[in-house]
Formats: structure tokens, sequence, C-alpha cells
């Protein structure tokens, strides 16, 4: 797989891609938009909760994953991690489809030579962040979980899910390194 | 983010000044050390030998408290951990 990201002398950060790498990212934009666009359940509801941001309800999610990019934001008070969902969940649903729109719109002007701003750097690391989360949660992934994936029969689906994490892994980490130097 | 006016004022009369909130980041097992010591060197303008020590207890003891102030403050903290993808809390300081 790629070289992960490279800072040019120039200052500008490089990532290559070949396009099954390409048409991966790209898919994996489209997953997370479609996971965590904030979404008008109730199409008679109050468009003005929308403008100001509130949720006039919002449930704690019961799926692993939803409940990793969305966490309480109080351990041990449900009431008041619940008013907090609906006051801040739309802005936090909305940060995140912004973060793979960025990603997706880089993606879709670049070719095998993909070249960052500086300034969507963020919403790449926000991005590769989000999704490691989601198919973490989604693997179950713990600090044991690389030792026990020796176990996994050649063609357990979990496998090419581990592969493509511990890409955007790779991927994440060149990227961080760049953000820290 | 958006809170409403009205609630920010009845949470913040409950505060006891001499008992500050606090933000508590969380050890979990996928995001990277390096990541984590960035976004306490990003959002909070830490400098990176206070973010390192911040993120080594939050990797070796599981948690770590990176911020305090009000309660509205501590709210303002943990959403924008949460959008950096961290796993944080807020409770009273004990």
């Amino acid at each position: 797989m790629s070289t992960g990201f490279t800072l040019e002398s120039n200052g500008r950060i490089i990532l290559r891609l070949d396009e099954v790498e390409r048409m991966m990212l790209l898919s994996l934009c489209d997953q997370i938009v479609t996971l965590v666009t904030p979404q008008d359940r109730d199409p008679d509801a109050d468009p003005l909760f929308a403008l100001v941001g509130i949720e006039p309800s919002v449930e704690r999610p019961e799926d692993d994953v939803m409940l990793r990019l969305f966490p309480d934001a109080y351990s041990d008070d449900e009431h008041a991690a619940s008013d907090f969902r609906r006051f801040t969940e739309r802005d936090l649903r909305q940060t995140k489809t912004t973060h793979a729109q960025t990603v997706q719109e880089t993606l879709q002007r670049s070719g095998e030579k993909v070249v960052l701003g500086l300034a969507v750097a963020p919403s790449w690391l926000g991005f590769l962040n989000d999704v490691r989360l989601a198919l973490g949660a989604r693997m179950g992934i713990d600090d044991d979980f690389h030792d026990a994936a020796v176990e996994l029969a050649e063609d357990d689906p979990l496998l090419a899910m581990l592969d493509v994490y511990d890409w955007l892994t790779y991927l994440q980490e060149s990227l961080v390194q760049i953000m820290l130097a | 983010m958006s809170i409403a006016p009205a609630e920010i004022s009845q949470v913040v009369e409950q505060v006891d000044p001499d008992r500050p909130w606090i933000t508590m980041v969380w050890n979990d097992p996928v995001n990277l050390m390096s990541y984590v010591t960035y976004v306490f060197m990003t959002y909070f303008e830490y400098d990176k030998t206070h973010a390192e020590s911040l993120m080594m207890d939050v990797h070796e003891k599981g948690r770590a408290v990176v911020s305090n102030g009000t309660r509205e403050e501590m709210e303002r903290d943990v959403a924008a951990m949460h959008g950096y993808g961290l796993w944080a809390t807020l409770q009273k300081d004990d």
C-alpha cells in the first residue's frame, strides 16, 4: 500500500495513492457522510430547531459505532447527557460531515498524487480518525485485537477490515507526525 | 457550539465556585498517542511537553483531567473533544 503522507520541501503535503486506494477512501467518505449527516427525521419538525442547532429530541444511540462517534458527555447523569445531546449533536454531526466532504473534494480533484493544503489537513485527520473509530467499534478492537487476529481464518472478512483499519492508522500517523513537526 | 442561553444561566447558578468542573479524557484502543497529543496542543494550546504528559496519563492511567472551569466551559471542551473523536466526559471536581 501507499507510503503515507510526506512533506515536500516547499511545504506541500503529498499523498500518493493508487486507484484502488483512492476509490477506497472515496467510498469511506460516502459511508461516513451517510452515517453522520444530520437527519431531519420528522418532516413537520420546526425548522427553527435546525437553524439554532438544537434537536427537539435526541435518543442515545444503541449501536456501538454511533455511540463511539457520539459518546455520552456525562458518565453518571443520564438526564444531563441527554440534554447535552440535544444541544450539541447536530453540530457534531455537521463537523464530521464537513470533514468527510472536505476529504471527498480533495480526492475528486486529485489523481494518484494528492496535494493537501495545510487548511484541509485537520479535516483529513478528523476524517481518518472517525473512520478508524467506526471500524474499530464495529470490529470490537481492543489492545489485544491484533494478537488474536492471527487465529482468524484467511478468508475471514474481519481480516480484510483489519487491513483497511491498519492502512488508515498508518496514513493518520504519517499525517499527525507532519502536523506535529 | 449551540447552547440555549436560558439553560446556561440555570446551570451556571448551580456551580459552586470552590468546586469547579473538570473535563476528563478517557483511554481507548483506537486513538493514536500522537493524535491525542496533537489534539491537546491544537485545541488547548498546551505546549508539547504538557500535552505529551497528559496523553501518557490517559494511556497509562486510563484517564486524565485535561481542563477545568465552569460547567459551561467544560461542556464546550467536551463537545470539542468529541469533534476530534476523543472520548471525553465532564463532571464536578471532587
